[in-house]
């Protein structure tokens, strides 16, 4: 029996296709807001489409502000959950989780946004991207962006070179949509399931 | 960088597949989830439902094929026709749709387009816009093409625009159907104006209607459905076409 996976339900976007995916890799999936769940899961999935400021209001209304920092299982962060794992976002202005040391920026004027599409994932440098070819092909769509740092584990170019995926310890984050990049993003989501610390 | 996008489009009607020639005559174009998951795996980039149900039937059947093609693809897609309220969106989002597009709703009610940007982001909005030339300008059209409205594309696309859609979906009802290339010319206007994707829709009719529509009409996406439903052209054949002629598509296995 697969263990089971707790996917973040905090009213923030499409749930339903990273439950779709995770399940039909055969892992059981509970969606749950509850701190007291979260904290004993094994495995996370903190997934998130909409606006920083609001999101953040929202984790913290459920008491999740604390919790998710201090998890010591893999949780992967996937969009503005990637980005509010970060320090700050220009996006309302708001303070996130803090997990990484970044800041969360806006896509300058003078470029179309959101990037929305496909786009290629560059220097790849992590077990979440085991059998995954440099410029493999994700799906991204968000206006804000997490710039290159150390913790980068894969990089993608739209404006400028941007953080594609990043990685402290336990905590992976995709800017990308891996429940909505195919075989590819089924195969890292797998890595992340199989993934052990 | 980033690719062009070929877009599938389906339109539904209780949970089928169908297909008008300037939107009218539907033809049944056949299972709704087999097609998309079809279209899923031979590499289409995002596909694109237009629900054309009548408005009383349409909340029962709606999760239901929405859930069930989530499922069955694994890439993203959008969903329109008769939305009019965030609880129509929250519905379709927990189904596990990725956008959501508007059209007539957003004419009756153009504060709509607002409301929805704010409440799930820009980026889950798509101003869906039918024009037709008259006059010498596109007039817009509502409710599938059927009504005339007081509205023109250029000004309504900028609206929408500066009120939270994250991207246009302009359909020439001029050319729909013809098979005889995309609105070139309207499409590079509208991408010189605006600052979010425009896709291009109606006319698609040979994979060089989308190199056009990328190269002269500088569109972000190019969306079509009877070439693909009735097996004219083949996304795989077409995004090779592409490939070779310069375009930055993806391609996959």
């Amino acid at each position: 029996m697969k263990e089971e996976v707790v996917i973040i339900k905090y009213g923030a976007g499409n749930l339903f296709s990273a439950r779709a995916v995770v399940e039909r890799l055969g892992y059981p999936v509970v969606l749950s807001d509850d701190p007291a769940v979260v904290s004993a899961a094994t495995r996370v999935i903190f997934p998130g489409v909409g606006q920083a400021r609001s999101a953040m209001e929202r984790l913290r209304a459920r008491g999740l502000d604390d919790v998710i920092p201090a998890l010591r299982v893999p949780v992967l962060g996937i969009c503005l959950g990637m980005q509010l794992m970060c320090a700050r976002s220009e996006e309302g202005d708001t303070p996130g989780l803090g997990v990484f040391p970044l800041e969360v920026k806006r896509v300058p004027g003078g470029y179309r946004t959101p990037h929305v599409g496909w786009n290629r994932l560059e220097q790849l440098s992590s077990p979440l991207f085991d059998g995954i070819d440099e410029g493999t092909w994700a799906y991204f769509v968000h206006s804000y962006f997490v710039p290159a740092s150390p913790v980068q584990i894969a990089s993608c170019t739209y404006h400028a070179p941007f953080s594609a995926a990043i990685r402290r310890d336990n905590f992976f984050g995709c800017q990308f949509h891996p429940e909505k990049s195919g075989d590819a993003g089924e195969r890292i989501i797998r890595n992340f399931l199989e993934w052990k610390p | 960088m980033i690719a062009k996008r070929i877009i599938p489009c389906l339109d539904v009607k209780e949970g089928r597949t169908v297909k008008g020639v300037h939107f009218e005559n539907l033809i049944d174009a056949g299972d709704i989830v087999e097609l998309a998951a079809r279209y899923s795996e031979e590499g289409a980039d995002e596909l694109v439902f237009l629900d054309i149900t009548a408005s009383h039937d349409r909340r029962e059947t709606r999760r239901d094929w929405v859930e069930r093609v989530a499922r069955a693809t694994r890439v993203p897609f959008t969903v329109g026709g008769g939305i009019t309220s965030e609880r129509d969106v929250e519905a379709l989002l927990e189904s596990g749709a990725d956008k959501i597009s508007v059209n007539s709703a957003a004419i009756d009610n153009p504060a709509l387009i607002d409301r929805l940007a704010r409440a799930f982001g820009s980026q889950c909005v798509v101003a869906a816009i039918d024009a037709k030339q008259e006059q010498g300008s596109w007039r817009v059209y509502r409710q599938g093409g059927r009504v005339a409205t007081n509205r023109w594309l250029f000004e309504w696309a900028r609206e929408v625009v500066n009120r939270g859609a994250g991207e246009i979906l302009f359909t020439s009802m001029d050319h729909d159907g013809t098979r005889r290339g995309f609105a070139l010319h309207p499409l590079a206007l509208l991408d010189e104006m605006l600052r979010v994707p425009v896709i291009a829709s109606g006319g698609a009719g040979s994979p060089g209607d989308f190199h056009d529509a990328f190269v002269v009409g500088r569109a972000s996406a190019a969306l079509a459905a009877g070439i693909f439903h009735f097996g004219d052209m083949t996304i795989p054949e077409l995004k090779r076409y592409l490939h070779a002629n310069g375009i930055n598509v993806r391609i996959t296995g």
